[in-house]
């Protein structure tokens, strides 16, 4: 199928952006890599008026140190996250989950900033943000700039705290260095599909004891959800088999899955238990 | 319409093309690039892949404007002075294909593969191809092909290094 | 890995047949140089692009076109109105009872739509952009209907009905009765006297053939002349029945199938959107093009499967089957298609599997639904009769506590019986299902998977393991035309082939057969470069283009090798016996002292003597000196009509890992030993394996075509119609056995469907055999993990994939007796 006619435009700076983004009409949609926006486009679900392309925008685009953070551009692209020195070193759950998204060629253009603005409860980076507490650093019209945490930026389905005229500049997450472990199970029926569930799992052990637990649901819900119960569970508890198959127990706590072809709600809060146990052990070692 | 300039397989091309023109109807329609084909809407099966700068990418899911500036390399492009690319020979050999429709694609794939992990093992190729569908082979031949592509490309290498 | 029962001949180096020749067709297909029919740009060429019903089953109200006339580069609009007295019906060439009812199948909609995604309206324009924008701009209303999708309910008293014009939405009730015909004992007895018997309801999902290539049409015009090249399996057939549709008269169309790419029995049919590319083309005296998108072609181009099974088996508590007994449900959907009825039918004679079954009695129905028809998939009606045969013998060996070869070897024929004709009336030709056999198990691994079993069952482990067994057979070969005259179909199982000895010794073939994707152009020049001595790359194989190649019954039942290229064979014999009498001629030698080896013909006793065919061919080009009496000709044409079906069988088995944790299934070894006869070339053997084990576990694990309560397909991109990738495959480890089919000079038994026919019940077999233990007794395909999770944490077969309603039958479970459950 081929797109509806729409009016485009190619910044090369933020400012631009958002300028075009603003003069754009009523109905703008940004680009940033295009492999959700494109084959929705195709089968015309979405028939935007205007369509402004990040692709140019090079100062969106690239991972650099700022103290305790690793910030990462919203323009990188998975295969620069899967390159990237910084993100190996400190962003490892990053890393993990960006390498299961979709396939290399989709990889070469999807961006980690577009996956996250696209909030797709099934995407794999948004779990992942929000288990990190990732800061979402936002550019409005005129260039000011706000910053929304993770928490607050995940607010419905395919919904985000992003108001009209604005643009995703860069994503701050802590670094995890020395001492954590992380996990993230996916779970899906064929290699290329959506997660029918998955777990992004980070842990830091002191000794034999778990110090810190991240632990962030993907498809659980409307939007990525922390799996709080399980994580309160595992601070201060033993690295043992049964302390973190106890705690992965209550992974499910809260959430309101959806039913589809693939997974009724049950189910995918019994996987939601299974695999953030998997997780979790993965995470600590065991 | 919007210009674009861009280079394929070798040549320069300028043209204009509406923004919603996809990379790959702008090859096959007005390039006559008709290698390249169109296998579905989503971006699933990867029949379309060709290089973009360098880098395999879906030229469905490409808008034909976003090449402007680039270099493109399809199927058509990667033999050299009438010497089949050692993936194109490997498929032959190996027999990595049947009806032959997901091939361009398919080798466009390994090929960039290889050159992100030049030995891969066989679960890292059939992870790698992931983005491809083949509904012929049952894709045990494509892993042999790629297999034996990488062990000939690497000696290739070797020999020059 | 190959094994025969004969010591090896030693042949000389020379002989193609046999030889892994790599495929000449690769050139083109691996540097992009292809003949897509989506590649043909004709000069003034038109696009269209179709309005599609969004509602299953509705009568519309109203259609307003005019608006969507008026935009930019527009040419036409039509709906049904406009071609309602031209259009005809889509043709059904298989009415496989006498009373059988066909409501016949407009190709657009003129009144009423009774699927989603049957054709409203068309735009012809300038691009295919201005063609799909336009179709935005079309009003239309609908007024629903009720929408029938479950079978079950829909072959009940009072239901809704599909079609207002029948009595019932069954089209036919067909029986095969094994005592009535003779070919066996009363199977009502067998069951009346029966020691224990095994009853269940299986359900063969819904399928989609999903070839890689988009269907695609060009028609181009040449005076009241018309060409349609086509995405097709059977150009020769659509030429007959495209001419008989449209009014066209058959000399003045022809049907080319370029390159095609896959066809898996989904492109062997007369698509509603060619006869429309005719009559748009014919209407306007322009040409067109129609290609459709991925969506367009799961929602439109038809199914395949989709069958309610109800079997009962018979047996003797020592484990000897006596008596089967099948009644299905088969989803023809809301029209009946080029073979939409035979399907199921084909497969009644396919139940018994190798088994030795006294009594057999077949029933089928053929009923309406508002979803798109169903018609062939790879294997059309044998893997579901191996699918029902190999789940039911498995359950039969858990009722009689008995190892499930160990029942299989019981009663399957032995190797001294061959030739054996069945409870079904077949006569199979070979084959040594124990030699397969013991070949799978050492390719398995069979004993070392069994101890691991063992140990996991014992330990508890998480994830548990289970083997599933297949042994099976098909027929192959259509087929021998009387044998079709006898069951209804419109046509004959003959295949064609020519054979033109070119002045400069070059060879061209032309054959009926058409390929997409099969190898013909090399596995037919093997089989040449043998037949008359030439080298292999002097032969030029020609097919798919009705000009060029006038006879043909194109390619799928496995038939190509087995009767296409028996033509090939009967040609090139008619070819040598022609030249025989020119080099008798010019050689001054009696024809009796000819003898012909490596290509030349030399006089017995006179060594050095010799004339080469290839000169023949000079000389009687030149025709300067040939014996009186004959034509200046070597050229031949020969067509092959099979005496019966060939019987390809196998032994496949599947080593599965359940983790019975998440429900998640992965195979983790694959071994099948099949005997399909003579193998022409061993590595596209080894390739047609490979990629009929690939879709016949996909049916197994992944693969389902789903409507919603409404009738909407919501399995309608790849995004959700599953078909798995390398990473979800494993390497398959394939070998052969050969006994040669007894009906062809070749000796080939067909191999293009065995793979997809036998894995199916392997896989399951392999899933339930790990779960067993659990309490797990049936899960429904495609095993998703859902399912087996369910089935083995709740119970039952896993359950309905969707908390609404859909198309999802019910799914296995025991009856009573399957015959009953379904009369009710």
């Amino acid at each position: 199928m081929i797109p509806a006619s729409f009016a485009y435009a190619r910044p090369t700076t933020v400012d631009e952006a958002l300028q075009a983004i603003a003069a754009g009409g009523e109905d703008v949609k940004i680009m940033a890599g295009g492999q959700s926006l494109i084959p929705v486009m195709r089968l015309r679900l979405a028939a935007p008026e205007t369509v402004v392309d990040l692709t140019k925008v090079t100062e969106l685009r690239g991972v650099r140190e700022d103290g305790d953070s690793l910030v990462i551009g919203a323009m990188t692209t998975h295969s620069d996250i899967l390159r990237d020195p910084l993100v190996a070193r400190y962003g490892k759950l990053i890393a993990e989950a960006t390498e299961t998204v979709a396939d290399p060629a989709v990889r070469h253009r999807g961006t980690f900033g577009g996956a996250l603005a696209h909030a797709d409860p099934a995407g794999d980076l948004p779990a992942v943000a929000l288990a990190l507490d990732a800061e979402f650093v936002i550019a409005g019209p005129g260039g000011a700039r706000r910053s929304v945490p993770a928490s607050a930026f995940f607010v419905d389905y395919l919904t985000t705290a992003l108001e009209e005229g604005e643009l995703l500049v860069e994503v701050r997450v802590p670094k995890l260095g020395e001492g954590w472990g992380v996990r993230y199970e996916k779970f899906n029926r064929v290699a290329q599909a959506w997660s029918i569930v998955a777990v992004a799992a980070a842990v830091r052990r002191e000794g034999s004891t778990i110090a810190e637990a991240r632990i962030g649901l993907t498809n659980m819900g409307s939007t990525p959800l922390r799996a709080t119960a399980t994580e309160q569970a595992l601070v201060g508890a033993d690295v043992s088999l049964e302390t973190v198959t106890a705690a992965a127990a209550q992974a499910a706590e809260g959430t309101e899955p959806s039913s589809d072809l693939n997974a009724q709600a049950d189910y995918r809060q019994h996987l939601a238990r299974v695999l953030t146990g998997r997780a979790v052990r993965a995470a600590a070692g065991l | 319409m919007t210009q674009i300039n861009v280079r394929v397989d070798g040549a320069s091309y300028s043209d204009d093309v509406e923004p919603r023109t996809l990379l790959v109807h702008y090859l096959r329609e007005q390039l006559g690039k008709v290698g390249t084909v169109v296998g579905c809407d989503t971006s699933n099966c990867g029949a379309c892949t060709v290089h973009l700068d360098g880098e395999s990418v879906k030229s469905c899911t490409v808008l034909a404007v976003q090449a402007d500036g680039s270099e493109v390399t399809t199927i058509e492009g990667i033999a050299e002075g009438g010497e089949l690319h050692p993936m194109q020979k490997a498929f032959h050999e190996k027999h990595g294909l049947q009806c032959g429709y997901c091939t361009p694609g398919m080798i466009m794939a390994s090929i960039d593969l290889l050159k992100n992990n030049p030995d891969p093992s066989e679960s890292e190729i059939r992870e790698g191809i992931e983005g491809n569908l083949c509904r012929c082979t049952g894709y045990v031949n494509i892993v042999r092909a790629v297999q034996q592509a990488a062990g000939e490309m690497s000696s290739t290498a070797g020999a020059q290094a | 890995m190959t094994l025969t029962d004969e010591p090896t001949t030693a042949e000389a180096p020379a002989k193609e047949v046999g030889n892994a020749r790599l495929r000449k067709e690769d050139a083109r297909l691996i540097t992009g140089k292809t003949t897509w029919t989506d590649n043909m740009v004709l000069p003034g060429m038109l696009h269209m692009a179709f309005l599609r019903s969004p509602v299953a089953h509705a009568t519309i109200s109203h259609l307003d076109v005019s608006a969507a006339k008026d935009r930019p580069n527009v040419v036409a609009v039509f709906t049904g109105q406009d071609f309602k007295d031209e259009q005809g019906t889509i043709p059904c060439a298989w009415p496989v009872t006498p009373d059988m009812v066909n409501p016949g199948h407009p190709s657009i909609a003129v009144d009423t739509v009774n699927h989603v995604g049957e054709a409203v309206a068309i735009v012809v324009a300038r691009t295919r952009t201005a063609a799909v924008d336009a179709v935005e701009a079309i009003d239309v209303d609908y007024e629903n209907l009720p929408v029938v999708l479950d079978m079950e309910e829909a072959v009940k008293d009072g239901a809704d009905l599909v079609h207002a014009s029948t009595s019932s939405n069954t089209s036919y009730h067909f029986v095969f009765d094994a005592g009535e015909a003779g070919t066996g004992s009363d199977t009502e007895a067998a069951f009346r006297d029966a020691e224990v018997t095994v009853s269940r309801r299986f359900v063969q999902q819904r399928l989609i053939p999903a070839f890689m290539e988009p269907r695609s049409a060009v028609v181009g015009v040449q005076g009241d002349n018309f060409t349609l090249w086509s995405a097709t399996q059977i150009p020769h057939i659509l030429r007959v029945m495209g001419a008989l549709t449209t009014g066209i008269p058959e000399h003045k169309l022809r049907v080319v199938a370029p390159d095609v790419g896959g066809g898996f029995g989904g492109k062997l049919q007369v698509c509603p959107e060619e006869i429309l590319a005719l009559l748009v083309a014919r209407r306007l005296g322009k040409p067109v093009k129609w290609t459709e998108t991925r969506s367009e072609s799961l929602m439109t181009a038809h199914h395949g499967r989709d069958q309610i099974q109800y079997i009962d088996v018979a047996a003797r508590k020592d484990g000897t089957v006596t008596g089967l007994r099948v009644r299905l449900l088969a989803d023809m959907g809301a029209y009946l298609r080029l073979i939409t009825p035979g399907v199921p039918a084909l497969g009644a004679f396919m139940f018994p599997g190798i088994y030795k079954f006294p009594a057999y009695r077949f029933e089928c129905d053929g009923v309406f639904t508002n979803k798109v028809p169903t018609d062939a998939y790879r294997g059309a009606g044998r893997p579901e009769a191996t699918f029902a045969i190999e789940r039911i013998m498995d359950e039969l060996a858990v009722e009689l506590d008995m190892d499930p070869m160990e029942l299989r070897r019981k009663n399957w024929i032995g190797a001294e019986e061959f030739p054996f004709t069945t409870v079904a009336g077949l006569e199979y030709d070979s084959g040594d299902y124990e030699q397969a056999t013991q070949a799978a198990l050492e390719l398995l691994g069979y004993d070392e998977l069994r101890a691991e079993q063992k140990q996991r069952r014992e330990s508890g482990d998480p994830v548990q393991l289970g083997i599933g067994i297949s042994t099976f057979t098909e027929m192959c070969g259509l087929a021998p035309s009387r044998v079709l005259g006898s069951l209804s179909f419109g046509a004959g199982g003959w295949e064609q082939a020519s054979i033109r000895m070119l002045p400069t010794g070059k060879v061209e073939v032309v054959t009926g057969s058409t390929p997409h994707g099969q190898g013909h152009e090399t596995a037919w020049s093997q089989i040449v470069a043998d037949e008359l001595g030439v080298p292999f790359e002097d032969v030029e194989v020609l097919h798919g283009d009705t000009a060029i190649s006038s006879r043909g019954l194109d390619t799928y039942g496995s038939r190509s090798l087995v009767v296409g290229g028996t033509a090939v064979v009967k040609a090139a014999e008619k070819v040598v016996a022609k030249a025989r009498k020119i080099a008798a001629h010019l050689l001054e030698a009696s024809e009796d002292d000819l003898e012909f080896s490596g290509g030349t013909f030399s006089v017995k006793g006179t060594p050095g003597a010799g004339l080469g065919i290839q000169e023949i061919a000079l000389a009687i080009f030149a025709a300067h000196d040939y014996p009186e009496g004959i034509e200046p000709s070597i050229d031949a044409e020969a067509a092959f009509d099979p005496v019966n079906f060939s019987f390809p069988h196998g032994t496949h088995l599947c080593a599965m890992e359940v983790d019975t944790e998440t429900g998640f299934v992965k195979i983790r070894k694959y071994a099948s030993v099949d005997d399909i006869g003579t193998i022409v070339n061993p590595i596209i053997v080894e390739g047609q394996m490979h990629g009929g084990l690939a879709q016949g576990i996909a049916q197994a694990l992944y693969e389902e075509a789903i409507y919603d309560a409404d009738g909407n397909l919501t399995t309608g991109t790849f995004v959700d119609y599953l078909l798995p990738s390398a990473a979800d495959l494993p390497t398959f480890h394939t070998g052969n056995t050969v006994h040669a089919a007894t009906s062809n000079p070749l000796g080939a038994k067909g191999v293009g469907e065995a793979g997809c026919i036998a894995s199916t019940p392997a896989v399951v077999n392999a899933a339930l055999d790990a779960v067993r233990h659990l309490g797990v007794s049936d899960i429904r395909m495609p095993l998703t993990p859902e399912r087996v999770w369910r089935a083995i944490h709740q119970g039952g077969d896993g359950g309905d994939r969707a908390a609404e309603g859909s198309n999802a039958y019910g799914g296995a479970r025991t009856t009573e007796s399957g015959i009953e459950e379904a009369a009710q």
